[in-house]
């Protein structure tokens, strides 16, 4: 079988989830597409799954309230063995990475990392995977009785409904202990779209000066738009948006149908969070910044002035 | 305590990335300690300047030219280096089983290393290793503090960040945020020369690579660079608008 563990949150079926039985469809590798339910209170997030899956087991324990790294691999590992899996498949979120090299270990099986497609060649999966900062991509190839992968977010379409819903079946687990302990915890809330799910993202850098014109500047865009709003590194630095917003090497990936840049260099490390955007916008009143390269459409100008006529012109 | 901090060498991020047949070519690029385990070199540092009593190795896997991210390391402060040389690729499970043997035998307790890896842009070492050592691991940590045995500190989660409280043995990993790494300064450059730089041999790990590279390729997309001056605010807004909505088709 092909065991998928589900991401949700707040009680709801992830789009990574369906994304990636999307991969395990595309995989060309056979058997049922199992989806693995690990959480508390879950039951709607299993009836939602058994709509993709050809079953779905689910975990609903108190124990399995909150994340935890180790306890998410060891139940993974035990549902893989008993299931006898020959693919595990992960979220490629910052959990779904922390978790599935300890799946990978436990079950001495290789590790398909952040994979961008899936194919079969003979007994072997072969996956795409961006490597240097997302400058390269790589194909790499694993064998073996059983591989683990994570897939990337937003790379895999997310799957349709099959027409019947699949078996669901509660399962209990043999889990270990808690080493860590969380005391605290700060969920940092965009009242906008999720850059995750943002089909346009309106980004400002150092050039937009302060946090007050990102509110008089970027924030009116978005909204205009209907987008998320995103930040640089350097912007989150000096404490004008918050690190949800930071998109690059060290925050988000990210691929919208647009990327709007306002004073946005360019630097390798934020391109590696989203030189894959269909379209790239960019407004910098430097016109030999980096940005331009990579720009579909630019304006070479000052976003004080060239922001607030944007904002005018987008109202409908 | 020990304290292993585990750090590679890759490209400058500025530096070009060149493909020689389907493979990534390094020759003649300029390469660098990769910033993630900087952070993890400070994070070391800086627990010992909290009152930590610790023994500082760094620890490189791979070709003779991470001596000079090692010589870097040392020049910061860390005590001794270990260097395990080889030309092999290891993906990170198999390179965890090196690092759990070299943890084992060297008695450490604590590993640092960079959230991702600006090469491989991989995630997975710190967990792997903590898998085979049997540790707790914490990843993207900005925050990190050690009081005897208990570690405690705050790190970044998928929708925001936690407080956390462990103990020693730990695998964990760093980011920006947790620290700004010191620049080694001469003196200590000098004072590194002389310090403990041992090579150690991959063959008595016994890990062999679990993956097969196939191929590499750098896709890079051919963007439409129309570029419009913006000396009319209005008219260069207008004409911005009216592409993304008729000729791109992206915003409505
Ligand atoms: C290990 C590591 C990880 C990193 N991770 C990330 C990451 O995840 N994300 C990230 O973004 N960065 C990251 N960085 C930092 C990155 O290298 C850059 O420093 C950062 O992206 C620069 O942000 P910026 O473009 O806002 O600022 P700057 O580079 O300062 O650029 C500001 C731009 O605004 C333009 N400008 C100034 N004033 C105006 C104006 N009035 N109107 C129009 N344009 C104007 C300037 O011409 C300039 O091009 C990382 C660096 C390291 C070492």
């Amino acid at each position: 079988m092909i065991l998928v563990v589900a991401e949700h949150t707040g009680g709801k079926l992830a789009k990574a989830s369906l994304e990636m039985v999307s991969a395990a469809r595309s995989s060309g590798r056979e058997g049922p597409i199992t989806l693995l339910v690990l959480g508390h209170g879950v039951a709607g997030v299993a009836a939602e799954a058994a709509a993709v899956a050809d079953q779905v087991l689910v975990a609903d324990l108190s124990e399995l309230a909150t994340y935890d790294a180790e306890l998410w691999a060891a139940a993974t590992a035990q549902i893989a063995r008993a299931g006898e899996a020959h693919t595990v498949i992960t979220p490629g979120s910052r959990s779904g990475r922390e978790y599935a090299p300890r799946v990978a270990v436990k079950l001495d099986a290789p590790y398909l990392e952040d994979a961008i497609s899936l194919s079969a060649h003979g007994d072997a999966l072969r996956a795409q995977r961006y490597t240097y900062l997302s400058r390269v991509t790589e194909t790499v190839e694993a064998s073996g009785p059983v591989v683990v992968v994570s897939a990337k977010p937003g790379a895999f379409a997310p799957a349709a409904p099959l027409g019947a819903p699949g078996e669901q079946y509660d399962i209990d687990l043999d889990l270990p202990e808690r080493r860590v302990t969380i005391t605290g915890r700060s969920v940092e809330k965009s009242s906008r779209v999720a850059l995750s799910e943002a089909d346009i993202i309106v980004t400002g850098g150092r050039g937009v000066g302060n946090a007050e014109n990102f509110a008089r500047l970027i924030e009116p865009l978005a909204d205009n738009l209907g987008a998320g709003v995103g930040a640089t590194r350097a912007v989150v630095d000096a404490g004008w948006r918050p690190y949800a917003e930071q998109v690059g090497q060290t925050g988000k990936t990210v691929q919208p149908g647009a990327y709007i840049a306002l004073g946005v260099s360019g630097a390798v490390q934020h391109l590696s969070g989203m030189g894959k955007s269909k379209y790239i916008v960019a407004i910098n009143k430097d016109a030999e910044a980096p940005i331009f390269k990579v720009a579909d459409y630019g304006i070479v100008g000052d976003v004080s002035e060239i922001v607030p006529a944007l904002i005018e012109a987008s109202r409908r | 305590m020990k304290i292993l901090t585990l750090i590679r060498q890759v490209p400058d991020a500025e530096a070009r990335v060149k493909l020689s047949g389907n493979v990534v070519d390094l020759g003649g690029t300029t390469v660098v300690m990769d910033g993630m385990d900087e952070y993890g070199v400070e994070a070391a540092l800086r627990l010992r300047e909290a009152g930590a009593e610790a023994e500082i190795i760094a620890v490189a896997v791979g070709p003779q030219r991470n001596e000079d991210a090692l010589r870097t390391a040392l020049a910061m402060g860390v005590d001794r280096a270990v260097h395990i040389e080889t030309e092999e690729r290891l993906d990170a499970v198999a390179l965890s089983k090196v690092i759990a043997g070299l943890a084992r035998s060297e008695g450490a307790e604590l590993i640092l290393l960079g959230g991702q890896e600006a090469d491989w842009d991989s995630q997975a070492l710190g967990a792997a290793t903590a898998e085979r050592l049997g540790w707790a691991q914490l990843t993207w940590t900005n925050e990190l503090h050690l009081n005897g045995t208990a570690l405690t500190g705050r790190h970044d989660v998928d929708d925001g960040n936690e407080s956390f409280e462990t103990h020693l043995p730990a695998v964990v990993t760093t980011q920006q945020g947790l620290n700004e790494p010191r620049y080694p300064t001469l003196p200590n450059i000098m004072k590194a020369k002389k310090k403990e730089l041992r090579k150690d041999d991959l063959a008595t790990y016994g890990a062999a690579p679990s993956l097969n590279y196939v191929s590499a390729e750098i896709q890079v997309r051919a963007r439409l660079n129309r570029v419009i001056d913006g000396k009319d605010p209005q008219a260069a807004a207008a004409q911005l608008i009216d592409l993304l909505r008729n000729e791109a088709k992206v915003i409505r």
